[in-house]
């Protein structure tokens, strides 16, 4: 019981990081139909900036994370500003592979400060690995940080779209595009906002996927597990922004199980749990094809 | 106030849908503009509310303006707080959306202080006290004519001082119809002036002052309402009405018709 526990709260937080970064693809999805390929690669740079601010500038952890959000967030607004504005209306499929050059220029920036396999120290904002015991089950600090930080975070993005004029501006924009236009919303102001908060989606979930990397830091690699969380964003439906959390903690909870009972089905082999999200992710769509929130789309011919 | 001068526009830089069409809407007063399908109805709307874009096309000559200030060129948005709102063909809701939050996007433009917000909104409930009932159901579960309603508040909530409707009755109960027609006569006797797009022709001249026949892009008569209920033409290809001693004049229309087309 006491490891079923275990391995539900790490499941938890790893499903937690999960829907934070399809948390980003899923606002720019349902903004503007756009897969962002590079977000992996903002969480890497957010990640990078908070470790950088914090070691070598000696900021405290809450304004290092602060600084990382900044940056994401100015990257998001530049690239759209610069880059996708002048392709509304052109081919989404054009936009994305924009999207893939952002993602290849951002890792090869990073690369070029820190060195292709340079490990570094993640922001933190504990000092050392510390846990909680609590009745014979183990919970890491970091673990808590992780579940309180998504926590916030869905509030957060919950109160600013259906509570704002800006939030209530980019779900009218998601339905209609004509009709948002028609009414005299800035669809231009609706991209760049959903650019903005998936910016600071992306740092907030990559100093904590760094973080939770334990003491050998993290290195370039880190944009790549973005990618872990592709059968989560599928699962919960692309353009759905409360799929995107239950989809990243379904495939969160399928890691936690799989790694942690591994050992107990030695007869399937090490590694199972890579595959076992996908497993769960072919299950759901094959049910629902449109993932469990996605809109269904009818195209009539 | 609006002012449409020799307007051409075309989609893809291939098909021209207005060819030269000029047209004036007068301070507070209610304008038809009547024709078949593909008569370049929806694309005059399209050119004035700077929706042509997104659907790839655009105005190769021509000026719009409105107050006497060129509006061709500017943004929808920037349309909208010009004080000009459309309400699209279809209603186009945002379906998820609960009719409140449908009403709030169409203030999301608004430039007033909040004080005119308040009564642009208490006005739209006013005009549409069904409204105020269902506010909190989401927009997709409305019936057509409320959706309808819903649609003309949401266009209403910028306050604007011209209203562009974009086939209000279609697809709507010959009594609803009827009711769409009284409330844009409320619209009208409220100072607003409206530019209405129909197909239904008898109901949108029993409304106006004045109306425009558009045929393929051209305007092929302009002309008050009243008189063009008596035209020959309008009432037979567009009022279907026909008497029996007519029915020789209708044949020799039929032939004209074609000239005028090309003319």
């Amino acid at each position: 019981m006491a490891d079923f526990i275990t391995y539900s709260f790490i499941g938890l937080a790893i499903g937690c990081i999960y829907a934070l970064i399809a948390l980003g693809f899923a606002i720019i999805y349902k903004a503007s139909e756009v897969i962002n390929f590079a977000q992996g690669e903002l969480l890497l740079v957010g990640a990078y900036v908070a470790s950088y601010a914090m070691y070598t500038w000696r900021l405290a952890f809450p304004l290092a994370l602060l600084v990382a959000i900044a940056v994401t967030v100015a990257i998001g607004l530049l690239f759209e500003r610069f880059a996708l504005r002048r392709m509304i209306g052109r081919p989404v499929f054009s936009i994305v592979m924009i999207t893939i050059g952002l993602d290849v220029l951002l890792r090869t920036g990073v690369t070029v400060r820190l060195g292709a396999t340079q490990f570094l120290n993640a922001a933190t904002p504990f000092g050392s690995v510390s846990q909680v015991r609590l009745g014979g089950v183990v919970f890491n600090d970091i673990d808590i940080t992780i579940i309180a930080a998504t926590l916030v975070c869905c509030a957060a993005l919950f109160l600013f779209f259906n509570r704002t004029r800006y939030g209530l501006a980019m779900r009218a924009t998601a339905l209609d595009q004509e009709a948002a236009l028609a009414v005299g919303i800035d669809v231009r102001t609706v991209y760049a906002m959903a650019w903005g908060l998936a910016g600071a989606v992306a740092a907030i979930g990559g100093v904590l996927l760094a973080a939770r990397q334990g003491s050998g830091g993290f290195d370039v690699g880190l944009g790549q597990s973005a990618l872990l969380a592709f059968p989560a964003i599928i699962l919960g439906g692309l353009d759905s922004i409360p799929g995107a959390v239950v989809g990243g903690v379904l495939i969160g909870l399928t890691y936690g199980y799989a790694s942690g009972y591994e050992l107990r089905v030695s007869w399937l082999g090490a590694g199972f749990e890579t595959v076992a999200p996908y497993l769960v992710m072919l299950v759901v769509l094959l049910v629902r094809p449109y993932g469990l929130f996605g809109s269904r789309k009818v195209e009539r011919v | 106030m609006l002012l449409v001068q020799d307007l051409e526009v075309s989609y893809g830089n291939a098909v021209t849908a207005i060819r030269g069409v000029s047209l004036e809407v007068p301070d507070g007063a209610v304008v038809a503009l009547l024709g078949a399908n593909g008569a370049g109805k929806s694309t005059m709307l399209r050119a004035i509310t700077g929706l042509l874009g997104i659907h790839n096309a655009r105005i190769t000559c021509g000026s719009i303006s409105f107050d006497g200030r060129r509006i061709d060129g500017l943004n929808a948005a920037q349309i909208v707080r010009r004080g000009i709102s459309q309400v699209l063909e279809g209603r186009r809701l945002f379906a998820d959306l609960t009719v409140e939050e449908n009403l709030r996007s169409g203030a999301l433009a608004a430039r007033g202080s909040s004080a005119e917000q308040r009564r642009a909104y208490d006005r739209v409930l006013e005009l549409f006290p069904l409204l105020r009932e269902r506010r909190d159901t989401h927009a997709g579960y409305l019936s057509g004519g409320e959706q309808q309603m819903l649609a003309m508040g949401r266009g209403l909530m910028a306050s604007p001082r011209l209203l562009l409707l974009d086939e209000p009755s279609l697809g709507l109960a010959p009594l609803m119809v009827q009711r769409i027609r009284d409330i844009i006569a409320e619209i009208h006797a409220g100072g607003t002036a409206v530019l209405l797009v129909e197909q239904s022709a008898q109901m949108a001249l029993s409304v106006a002052d004045t109306g425009y026949v558009l045929e393929t892009g051209r305007v092929v008569l302009a002309q008050s309402a009243a008189e063009l209920l008596r035209n020959e033409l309008v009432r037979h290809f567009y009022l279907g009405l026909t008497e029996g001693e007519q029915a020789s004049k209708v044949a020799t229309l039929r032939q004209h018709r074609p000239q005028r087309r090309w003319a």
